[in-house]
């Protein structure tokens, strides 16, 4: 597989009233050709940041990436102009939000607005553009495309919405789909249906997709790999089965200890991690997630752990796998025997 | 076997929404819920869940049917009955930020129950607010705070601890965890399971996470467009669904493992959920189910216990 997306040490900040909030502190991850990649974490760590930085979109006069390389095939999108930007959103990279509204124009014609975003793109006849949108619509599963076509999205259910704006996202076969929470609203009945659709046009179509959820389910049934984000960076990543099966970070296995499993027959007390995350107008020199942790040690206040690596793609910043660690393990176990 | 505390038994709701148009919110549900128990609703958005929840607490008057409280019927207590039955009976709201009034601190919150009621005054009631603060895992001096100076998983706390204060027996929990963040989620659910053992609180516990719902509660009603469509203990409605949408909407829950993709078949529903203004004639499923039959178009199923506690309202049965 080829490398399509590649994030190297991003670092991004807002300035508010309150100070500077360091949203994103140093977020590094890739995604190759026709597979996805789920980010995961709790509200305020910064996927959406993350997020709009690769679009380009972080918005300004108050916010600013501050450091790092998003390289999109061999362009560095923190470097690329407005213009620039602007023909690869929706031609090579297509967005989908949590709020199907927020990417719908209310005064607009459905069949208007997928249109328009093909010919902005796309040099075709209006009529030629009309034949793609209404295939956008079949391929995204609505019926009765035709009347569909000239209704407003208020005529939609919240599904349909969101069915019409990964018809729009699709418009121009982008090669990367960036998804912010596109579930989060939905009934699972729906969200099943996006789900399903968001695989199949990947199988066709061989498209990457960056999947941003909070919902560890919805990671278990879609994502290829993980990249576990807390406090404005990537606390741990790997494959689907490395992040389920064998996680190397405590706040990884806090996550998955404190949903309840629906396919063990006893009913398990939950396990919760306790706190609440740090405050980003200063975040915590060490390891973010100390506060937190029932393993924190005194180099976890004071440093910022390194990465260590498990295999080719799993990775986690935790004093715990450090192998200096281990030694300090060692080193008791001796003691301990020495003693006997 | 213990005696029911809450009986409904065909209880509708609906609203004038102009244009003589009528919502049908809830159209006719009865079940009852048993001392200790934890009665948890499921169903999409829209199909009535929060409705039926503020009906039975009394925020809404039922348009038809009976709310039956500890053996009494709540449209016939008298007014010291009904001053009792609002302090027995309380509700936990979804959204922590807008059930807290901004300009009260947390203390005065709490406290607003206990002085409602005259259940203790001065000292006593200041001791009254740090016992409760500690106990939804609070401090102290948290109570001279206000509201916006907690993130949305104390807020949740301090909703808890605002209805405990009155002591009441049983709590409507409405999306209590749905705007909290998974991690956050367990605490306030471990929360309310322990607060139920030691109080001995009753709960119905509405929800849309399908396996929350299946963690915290006994039996399971499922709703859809104002209508129960099924009731069971929460092992049979999860191991023997017998409705079809109980079964379509138990296949669309994502797995809980990387390993178990694909094991679970999925039902794919087509169409949408018909609008409540102008709900189907006949069973409300029939436009989306795969089942469906000729006279599904024409009659309402009854509600009927087709297994011993486990109710259904579907011509299957
Ligand atoms: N005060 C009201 N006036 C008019 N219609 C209402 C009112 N309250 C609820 N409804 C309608 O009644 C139906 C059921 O609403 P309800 O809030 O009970 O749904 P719900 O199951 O709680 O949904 P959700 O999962 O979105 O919270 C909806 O169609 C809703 O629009
Ligand atoms: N436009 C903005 N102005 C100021 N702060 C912002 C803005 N957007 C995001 N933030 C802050 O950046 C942090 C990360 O936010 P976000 O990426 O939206 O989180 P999430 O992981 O929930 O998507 C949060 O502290 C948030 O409050
Ligand atoms: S580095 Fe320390 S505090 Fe951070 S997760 Fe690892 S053990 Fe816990
Ligand atoms: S009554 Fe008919 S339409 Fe309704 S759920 Fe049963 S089979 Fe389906
Ligand atoms: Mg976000
Ligand atoms: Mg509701």
């Amino acid at each position: 597989m080829s490398r399509l997306l590649e994030v190297n040490d991003l670092k991004v900040s807002f300035r508010t009233y309150g100070g500077e909030i360091q949203a994103v502190r140093g977020v590094s991850f890739y995604i190759d050709e026709g597979e996805t990649l789920a980010i995961v974490g709790e509200s305020g760590c910064g996927k959406s940041v993350t997020a709009q930085a690769v679009m380009g979109m972080v918005p300004v006069p108050h916010g600013k990436v501050k450091n790092g390389q998003i390289l999109f095939g061999d362009r560095d999108i923190t470097k690329l102009s407005k213009k620039k930007l602007q023909q690869i959103r929706g031609s090579e990279i297509g967005m989908i939000f949590q709020d199907p509204m927020t990417s719908l124009n209310p005064t607009m014609k459905i069949g208007t607005q997928i249109r328009e975003g093909i010919l902005k793109h796309q040099k075709l006849s209006k009529n030629e553009a009309k034949e793609k949108a209404l295939e956008l619509l079949r391929l995204v599963g609505i019926s009765d495309v035709e009347k569909r076509y000239s209704q407003y999205p208020h005529e939609f259910s919240g599904g349909m919405r969101q069915r019409v704006v990964i018809a729009i996202a699709l418009a121009c076969d982008p090669k990367l789909i960036i998804a912010d929470e596109p579930t989060t609203a939905l009934d699972v009945t729906i969200q099943a249906q996006i789900l399903d659709l968001l695989k199949d046009i990947q199988k066709k179509r061989n498209s990457s997709i960056i999947l941003i959820t909070h919902d560890l389910g919805v990671v278990a049934e879609v994502a290829d790999r993980v990249a576990v984000m807390y406090a404005g960076v990537v606390v741990e990543s790997g494959t689907v089965d490395e992040i389920f099966e064998n996680p190397k970070h405590p706040y990884t296995l806090g996550l998955l200890k404190s949903v309840p499993n629906l396919d063990s027959p006893d009913k398990e007390r939950l396990i919760p991690i306790d706190g609440s995350p740090p405050d980003l107008f200063a975040p915590p020199t060490g390891c973010p997630f100390a506060a937190r942790c029932p393993f924190a040690m005194e180099v976890c206040v004071m440093h910022m752990p390194d990465k260590e690596t498990f295999s080719d793609h799993h990775y986690a910043k935790c004093w715990l796998n450090d192998n200096r660690a281990i030694k300090v393990e060692e080193m008791i176990t001796a003691g301990s025997e020495q003693l006997v | 076997m213990s005696e029911n505390v809450l009986e409904i038994h065909d209880v509708k709701k609906h609203f004038n929404v102009g244009n003589k148009q009528v919502v049908k919110s809830v159209d006719g549900i009865s079940f009852s819920i048993k001392k200790g128990e934890t009665l948890g609703i499921v169903g999409e958005s829209g199909s009535g869940k929060s409705t039926i929840g503020r009906t039975i607490v009394g925020l809404y008057e039922a348009t038809a049917g009976k709310v039956v409280f500890e053996g009494k019927e709540i449209s016939q207590l008298d007014r010291k009955e009904k001053r009792e039955f609002n302090r027995k009976m309380q509700m936990i709201f979804q959204d922590p930020h807008a059930s807290l009034n901004p300009r009260m601190r947390v203390g005065e919150i709490i406290a607003e129950g206990i002085d409602a009621y005259g259940l203790a005054k001065g000292k006593a009631k200041q001791e009254r607010v740090f016992q409760l603060l500690e106990r939804v895992g609070l401090h102290p001096d948290h109570a001279t705070r206000f509201p916006h100076e907690f993130s949305g998983g104390q807020r949740q706390r301090i909703g808890i601890a605002r209805a405990l204060a009155v002591q009441p027996s049983f709590i409507v929990a409405d999306e209590p965890i749905s705007a909290l963040d998974v991690s956050i989620q367990a605490q306030v659910v471990n929360l309310l399971e322990d607060l139920q053992k030691e109080e001995d609180l009753t709960y119905l516990f509405i929800a849309h996470d399908l396996a929350m719902v299946k963690h915290i509660s006994d039996r399971i009603g499922v709703m859809y467009l104002g209508k129960m469509m099924e009731l069971a203990e929460s092992q049979t409605l999860f191991q023997e669904p017998l409705h079809p949408y109980t079964n379509a909407l138990l296949s669309a829950i994502p797995v809980s493992a990387p390993k178990l993709r694909g094991t679970r078949e999925r039902i794919v529903l087509g169409g949408d959920p018909p609008s409540p203004i102008n709900p189907p004639s006949g069973c409300p499923f029939r436009t989306r189910c795969p089942s469906t039959m000729e006279r599904c178009a024409v009659v309402m199923p009854e509600w009927k216990e087709v297994k011993k506690d486990h109710w259904v309202a579907c011509h299957l049965y």
